[in-house]
């Protein structure tokens, strides 16, 4: 079947949310380097820049003003979306999602300007930081559940008693959102960086135990087995780059400014962490899609197809 | 000499309310000098150059590579900008702060001075001589903090420390290089070693003082000594790397 014959597929609005999700990417790209390029007070007043919407782009104001100009089109991008769906779409649930990413991004926003008023308070910026994290795996669900592939509905497998996958997979994202947590506390200078160092070989065992145990139980499922994997590809990538993140700061401990190699790998690791979230979000998403709790026979196939 | 170091944060909130304390005044008769020289043992740690390349308009106005001033030690083997002040000792008063304006500069996007002592009530100018927007952010903790742009050509900024706090930073998020520090006294005896790494404070009551140098890396020190009426004392601190 092609896509476009897929009951209730909106190629624009699919494309729509790749969009969205592509520019949140790198707004939290922006927002890290705000942090490690210690840009974050450059601009002292919100709303406005140095009183102007537009400020001379110079030094930290150039981060710290990209950074908002960014999270001004995600804004917009968010509004249409919303508006998109509203109108477009038949799921109620989906068009429920569309409201609740507005008013997420709407917080973000006031939780970005209230930092800066008050001088960076930590728990301030951390909820910033994993909001931005949140928000992100969100635009990412919203583009996975505008997909043809999602409408064309699960393959639905039964879950294997001994080896249990529904609940399991909800620990992925949960833990991975408290090591992001603790990543940003530690970044706030609320907390050592040790916690989310030691942090990290429980988060990536956790990643690890869902991510083999569908390859082992449930590999003949498409979509879990490609999830799984990229999950798996993700999560090393991120442990190599919070490891060349932290060797970086050590080795420019003393420096008086931020140093470009330090910034690049804390800010991919920032980047990289936004991408874990999604993909562990993702795969919990489809495995409660495609993993049905009770034996088949008790389900209408459709009525789960319909979600 | 006596030497001793310090054990933490002797930074306290000073809460008995002014008013109540009497004036202070000094007796010429009796008062005596307090001087001295912070030192530095072991090789001097270099200082890396600051990358200014971000912002060509502040690089511009260096004919030399800047380097950074976290620690500056002069040719005669002594530590540069460390704050020395009489910590305790003396009687509880009221000491008026001077009517001219202590003085923080923006210039090539380098603060001058580096460290600065301030008195408690005395007003703290803030210039901008650069042709670019700075933010000022005085990252105090006993005294409010706060953040202030400054765009060139702008007004001289006026600003107060209502209490005792030694020592803070003011940073810039703009050019993240930057960074001062800022002793707020609440007396008049404190001073900030320069080029020559000598301290002197004059006009000191006689007393037996806890005297304290505090330096943005290597920390604080305390020494004590009594000075006789009209007398005057010598003391010396030593940091190393
Ligand atoms: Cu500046």
């Amino acid at each position: 079947m092609a896509a476009k014959d897929v009951v209730g597929y909106r190629a624009g609005l699919h494309r729509w949310s790749i969009l969205l999700a592509f520019c949140t990417l790198l707004l939290v790209v922006a927002g890290g380097m705000v942090t490690s390029r210690d840009a974050g007070l450059s601009v002292p007043d919100w709303p406005l820049s140095y009183g102007q919407l537009m400020p001379p782009m110079e030094g930290g104001i150039l981060y710290e003003h990209g950074h908002r100009m960014i999270a001004t089109t995600v804004g917009m991008l968010t509004i249409i979306s919303m508006i998109w769906l509203l109108k477009a779409e038949k799921r109620r649930w989906l068009r429920i999602l569309g409201v609740v990413a507005l008013v997420a991004v709407i917080v973000q926003g006031v939780l970005g300007g209230l930092t800066v008023i008050y001088l960076l308070p930590w728990w301030i910026s951390s909820a910033h930081a994993s909001m931005a994290q949140l928000f992100f795996s969100t635009t990412v669900a919203m583009a996975i559940f505008t997909s043809d592939w999602w409408l064309l509905g699960p393959q639905i497998i039964e879950e294997n008693q001994k080896y249990r996958i529904r609940a399991l997979s909800l620990a992925a994202p949960i833990c991975v959102l408290g090591q992001l947590f603790l990543g940003a506390a530690a970044r706030h200078k609320a907390i050592g960086s040790i916690y989310h160092i030691c942090g990290s070989p429980i988060v990536t065992g956790v990643v690890l135990w869902v991510a083999l145990r569908i390859l082992l139980h449930y590999a003949n499922n498409r979509e879990l087995r490609t999830a799984s994997v990229v999950l798996t590809c993700i999560t090393f990538c991120q442990v190599f780059l919070g490891i060349a993140a932290y060797m970086t700061r050590i080795a420019y401990a003393d420096a008086v400014q931020p140093m470009p190699l330090m910034v690049t790998f804390t800010v991919l690791h920032v980047a990289v962490g936004a991408l874990t979230l999604a993909a562990s979000v993702t795969l919990a998403i489809l495995v409660r899609r495609n993993v049905t709790a009770a034996p088949l026979e008790f389900r209408e196939a459709g009525r789960v197809a319909v979600v | 000499m006596l030497l001793l170091a310090a054990c933490g944060g002797g930074q306290q909130t000073r809460t008995e309310t002014q008013a109540s304390l009497p004036e202070a005044h000094i007796d010429p008769a009796t008062a005596g000098t307090i001087t001295g020289k912070v030192l530095f043992k072991g090789e001097a740690p270099a200082m890396p150059v600051i990358d200014m390349s971000s912002n060509p308009q502040c690089e511009r106005q260096h004919h030399t590579p800047q380097k950074a001033e976290v620690v500056v030690v002069n040719g005669n083997g002594t530590l540069k900008n460390v704050f020395v002040w009489i910590k305790a000792g003396l009687a509880p008063a009221r000491w008026a702060p001077p009517a001219e304006a202590a003085r923080l500069d923006q210039n090539g996007c380098v603060y001058q001075p580096h460290v600065l002592g301030i008195m408690k009530g005395q007003q703290l100018e803030i210039l901008n001589g650069d042709p670019v927007n700075h933010n000022v952010h005085a990252e105090s903790t006993v005294n409010a903090a706060w953040n202030e742009s400054q765009p060139p050509r702008a007004e001289h900024k006026f600003k107060q420390f209502s209490s005792e706090e030694v020592l803070f930073p003011v940073t810039c998020s703009v050019h993240p290089w930057m960074r001062s520090y800022i002793g707020v006294s609440p007396h008049p005896f404190f001073a900030v070693t320069g080029d020559d790494g000598t301290f002197s404070l004059k006009g000191v009551p006689p007393g037996t003082y806890t005297v304290e140098a505090v330096h943005e890396k290597y920390g604080r020190k305390e020494g004590k000594l009594t000075l006789a009426p009209g007398g005057s004392a010598v003391l010396e601190f030593t940091y190393g790397s």
